[in-house]
């Protein structure tokens, strides 16, 4: 059974194009750059192309502002540390409830070490308050967090609007951009961003590899010490071929926004409209204008994601869900609660991710499937439409 | 993904006895959508025999709790009341050759539902707000009592408050009742284990209990004695006081009298699971 993957919001293929460069650097080409032989040399050089091609895809102005780490998890970390580190004087942060764990658990942690933290809420939309932020801002706020687009629902904040808001009173401003890089166009020259996170694998490249944007002048204390490497921002020999592949997927990347921005969108509202229109009592989490184009997330009343997913699966389909159960966490995402999504959709809630590789002929597929999964799903489920519970049972 | 049973995916995939019973004799229901899943059990029971003739299902939940629902549905067909009602949630699980472990709430669902209906059959309210005396919520998220907590402990010799919430949903919300399931927990295990100790003590005749303490003494005590150029001699069992004699160099040491005596009496209540206490007599 060939596998229709909408997924890309959780990983994505490497692209064949990406792989064909990285070949042999994990094969006869094996030379560590920093050795003093042209053997090495020749690494150095891919190394420093695929920093330019990072680079030109955020619009950056210089190659140095970009350093290599082993994943976004990786660059959220190293930035949030780095801020804080660098200026031990402040003693206040701020991010959003939706963040992805890589900055949320990061910001649990610190009140361990003494900070406050202050987790913006967002509306039913998804949405931030910008006076909610505007009133947390003082001047003891060492940075300010907050992701450029949400992995779950595709929601994208206001991020230049957001920063410019932070640098007007002093704070670093970081924003977690792995869902944005590749998706929408960046231009990190005219924004006021001052560090930015981004992963290989979630645009084509190979998991284990990720960067983080350092504009010119920001304050920085690296989060993994050692040699030199990466201009002594980030300790450690480089992953060659995957920071190969990074470079090469990114200029890959460039030149297939608009394809993301008019291929690819219009499959995911061909999804969104045609389940939407066929299946009742369904809803879209999220904005459903400042989202992402690839991204929808759907809640369908009644019946329950995992069960969802499982059908799907075995008719070769793969998507994701906020729902309590997949997580093996007994509530839905924390992002779909942050919006107070109604528990009915929530549980039921449906991740579909597409890629610039995703067909018009296996969305139509997944339509097609869909309507009787959740009519089967809804005939055994006591909340069915046509069931005599419903309704009754609803509130605890 | 979760690792499931093929008979746990066959039960997912080909749901037995899904539907309503038209006028049924028991209705049992568990669980809401808010807390992510709910099952509605109905049955058919000759009055007579107090026989399951039928049991059909509604569930709203993953794919581990539509699979429990329709496996105790065909569990309970063909029995009686009591026999049904014998049924655990572990049987529930094991008849499905296993649930992962973060899954293992589903079946306490299904038991919880098969309880309710026998219970609706029988006349007696178990709604929430009719809760029987003494029980009460421990978990406010998701609606758990203190007896459906210590019930599935024992059921299924839970040693662990992370066990619990796999189990029962409770302190998976807010995380606030934890030290109350610890609690629980702690006051479970604690009886079972003088219930172990009772056993054991009542189990042994005089004799094999004095057999034991020379045992221990021989093997466990003398030869740590005997390292030190010191030896020891059972001079006699009174209740729960051994007297021993120090011999050697044990006896020329007086401030090793305490240490000597308190490492002897450890060892025995280790051994024997009484309060006893070795006490040194002098020449
Ligand atoms: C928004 C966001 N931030 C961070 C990460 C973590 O990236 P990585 O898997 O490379 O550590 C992910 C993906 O998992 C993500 O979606």
């Amino acid at each position: 059974m060939k596998t229709i993957y909408l997924d890309n919001n959780a990983t994505t293929r490497i692209a064949p194009e990406v792989l064909d460069q990285m070949r042999p650097y994990l094969d006869e080409l094996y030379g560590n750059p920093s050795s003093m032989h042209s053997f090495g040399g020749q690494v150095a050089k891919k190394i420093a192309q695929a920093r330019e091609q990072v680079a030109d895809l955020l619009g950056a102005s210089s190659p140095a502002e970009i350093i290599f780490t082993s994943c976004g998890t990786e660059s959220d970390n190293a930035a949030i540390f780095g801020a804080v580190r660098s200026y031990p004087e402040k003693r206040h942060i701020i991010t959003s409830r939706v963040e992805h764990p890589a900055v949320l658990n990061t910001c649990r942690y610190l009140p361990k070490e003494g900070y406050r933290v202050t987790f913006l809420s967002v509306d039913h939309s998804g949405q931030l308050d910008l006076e909610e932020l505007r009133a947390a801002l003082t001047p003891d706020t060492a940075i300010v967090s907050i992701m450029y687009a949400n992995n779950e629902t595709g929601v994208i904040f206001p991020i230049d609007e957001i920063a410019a808001i932070v640098k007007e009173k002093g704070a670093i401003f970081h924003t977690d951009a792995v869902q944005a890089v590749g998706k929408i166009p960046l231009n990190l020259k005219e924004s006021q961003i001052d560090m930015l996170s981004l992963s290989g694998h979630k645009l084509h490249a190979p998991k284990g590899v990720g960067a983080l944007y350092l504009r010119q002048g920001t304050k920085f204390t690296p989060f993994l010490l050692g040699g030199h490497q990466e201009g002594g921002r980030r300790a450690g020999t480089e992953n060659v071929a995957s920071i190969i592949g990074l470079g090469a997927a990114c200029e890959l990347a460039a030149r297939h926004i608009p394809e993301e921005q008019t291929g690819v969108r219009a499959l995911r509202d061909k999804l969104e409209h045609s389940i939407l229109a066929k299946v009742p009592n369904t809803r879209v989490n999220g904005d459903p204008i400042h989202r992402l184009p690839n991204t929808t997330n759907i809640g369908f009343e009644f019946v329950e994601g995992e069960a969802i997913l499982l059908m799907l699966s075995d008719r070769g389909i793969a998507a994701s869900s906020g729902s309590a159960c997949t997580s093996g966490s007994l509530e839905p995402s924390h992002v779909l609660r942050a919006m107070e999504v109604p528990f009915t959709h929530a549980h039921g809630s449906i991740r579909f991710s597409l890629s610039r590789y995703t067909t018009e002929e296996e969305i139509d597929t997944v339509i097609s499937e869909l309507l009787p999964i959740i009519d089967r799903l809804r005939a055994i489920s006591p909340f069915g439409p046509k069931s005599k519970t419903l309704a009754q049972n609803q509130k605890p | 993904m979760w690792d499931y049973s093929a008979k746990v995916m066959d039960h997912f995939r080909h749901p037995r006895n899904v539907g309503e019973i038209d006028n049924p004799d028991a209705v049992g229901e568990i669980g809401n959508i808010v807390c992510g899943d709910a099952l509605k059990l109905t049955l058919k029971i000759d009055r007579s025999t107090e026989k399951i003739l039928d049991a059909k299902f509604q569930t709203f939940g993953c794919g581990s709790a539509i699979a429990s629902s329709s496996a105790l549905t065909e569990m309970i067909k063909g029995k009686t009341l009591d026999e049904a009602s014998k049924i655990t949630n572990k049987d529930i699980a094991d008849y499905l050759d296993g649930l992962p472990e973060e899954k293992m709430h589903c079946s306490v669902m299904g038991m919880e539902a098969l309880e309710a209906a026998i219970n609706n059959y029988r006349g007696i309210t178990t709604s929430s707000r009719q809760r029987p005396e003494g029980e009460k919520i421990i978990c406010r998220c998701f609606g758990v009592t203190d007896r459906k907590i210590a019930q599935v402990i024992e059921m299924n010799n839970l040693t662990a408050v992370d066990q619990v919430t796999n189990y029962t949903k409770a302190g998976g919300g807010c995380g606030q009742c934890r030290p109350q399931i610890e609690a629980i927990l702690a006051e479970i295990l604690k009886k079972e284990r003088e219930k172990k100790q009772s056993l054991l003590r009542k189990k042994m005749t005089n004799l094999e209990r004095i057999r034991l303490i020379q045992e221990t003494l021989e093997k466990e005590i003398r030869p740590y004695l005997q390292a030190d150029g010191g030896d020891l001699e059972l001079v006699d069992i009174d209740g729960h006081t051994v007297y021993i004699r120090l011999i050697g160099t044990c006896q020329s040491c007086p401030s090793m009298d305490f240490t000597i005596e308190t490492f002897i009496s450890q060892k025995l209540r280790q051994v024997l699971h009484e309060d006893i206490e070795a006490k040194k007599v002098e020449e």
